[in-house]
């Protein structure tokens, strides 16, 4: 009689995977590069003393998670603005200085005029540090849109914040931005800025002059190593013991 | 002994007028020029008053806006701003539709009137 190859061995079924999502928001960190400390020889006593005085100005004013590239609006005490507060949208182009003199510029262009401000991150005079657009650009640092044309620096006052979830990745904008006849303020096809957001529309025979400049040397020098890995662990479980308390 | 680098506005600089006065809009073939700052040091900042030479006249003006970085917090312009004004500090013209920098009120008592047709502040 017909028969089946022996009895079908007992599969059970698959057991079901859980993603808790609440659990994946530890995952990511942020550092704010203002805490790492500068290679040098300095005592790491005032390292921690100032990051004791930054702590204690973050526990007041919330200061969220931003790149370059991001859109922010700043709230400050004016003492000669009506209402005395005053408000300012614009883009992050640069991040700098390290521990309690860290700055970030803003750039916008308001009626045909490219207008900048660097504003301290730890300066009393700030109310409020608004992210109204997260997107990271693809350099550390955007100075070249003062020589981009205009209406890739202009963003719109009255903005409203964008919604955004707490663990996605911060989103990379690929845009290459185009550039003003030259000349420019700096030579950005150079090498040395390295930069990839522009789209040069320079004839090839001066892409490749500029990469006479170039230092291929430099990435592979070990004195210039800094692995800040390390310090950026234990920094980053001392901020959080301290902004949980 | 050598002077350091001399930054924002003085002497030979070319400026950009910012309000509607016709003085400061009709083209031609020469951009007004800066050819002295009211100022005990010949740099002018935001605030100061300088004269300007516009179209083979002699006019005084006030600085808006510098494209030098000045103090952290203040605005720093993409172009020297400068506005028109007559030697009582009325200024020429009607309306200024650029961003002001807040700094200039603190000179309330001298400018006010051109406080007055600015329209944006930053």
């Amino acid at each position: 009689r017909s028969s089946d190859a022996g009895p079908a061995k007992f599969k059970p079924p698959s057991k079901p995977v859980i993603v808790d999502k609440q659990r994946q928001t530890a995952e990511r960190r942020f550092l704010s590069p203002e805490f790492i400390p500068p290679r040098g020889r300095t005592n790491p006593l005032k390292f921690s003393v100032e990051r004791k005085d930054m702590i204690q100005r973050r526990k007041v004013l919330s200061i969220p998670e931003f790149y370059v590239g991001h859109i922010l609006a700043v709230t400050t005490a004016d003492p000669y603005a009506n209402g005395k507060t005053s408000r300012f949208v614009g883009i992050c182009i640069r991040r700098g200085g390290k521990g309690l003199g860290a700055t970030f510029v803003l750039r916008n262009v308001i009626e045909d005029q490219g207008v900048e401000i660097c504003f301290e991150l730890y300066n009393p005079r700030i109310q409020e540090i608004q992210v109204l657009k997260l997107e990271k650009r693809l350099d550390d640092n955007l100075m070249y849109l003062r020589d981009a044309l205009p209406e890739y620096s202009t963003f719109d006052v009255n903005m409203k914040p964008q919604s955004y979830l707490d663990h996605e990745e911060v989103p990379v904008n690929k845009l290459q931005v185009r550039m003003k006849p030259k000349p420019w303020s700096k030579r950005w096809e150079r090498p040395n800025y390295n930069i990839k957001g522009i789209k040069f529309e320079l004839p090839e025979e001066k892409m490749k002059e500029a990469q006479k400049w170039s230092k291929p040397w430099l990435e592979f020098d070990m004195l210039r190593e800094y692995d800040t890995s390390k310090i950026e662990e234990k920094i980053w479980k001392e901020v959080n013991e301290e902004l949980k308390k | 002994s050598v002077t350091g680098a001399c930054s924002a506005i003085q002497k030979m600089t070319r400026v950009r007028v910012v309000d509607n006065s016709a003085l400061g809009n009709t083209p031609y073939h020469r951009p007004p020029k800066c050819i002295h700052v009211y100022n005990k040091s010949g740099v002018g900042k935001v605030g100061d008053t300088i004269l300007l030479a516009i179209k083979g006249e002699k006019k005084k003006a006030l600085i808006v806006g510098q494209k030098m970085p000045g103090p952290t917090m203040t605005p720093k312009f993409d172009s020297n701003n400068v506005v028109l004004i007559e030697d009582n500090g009325n200024p020429t013209g009607t309306r200024i539709k650029t961003p002001i920098p807040y700094l200039l009120r603190q000179k309330e008592s001298k400018f006010s009137k051109v406080l007055a047709i600015a329209r944006n502040f930053v």
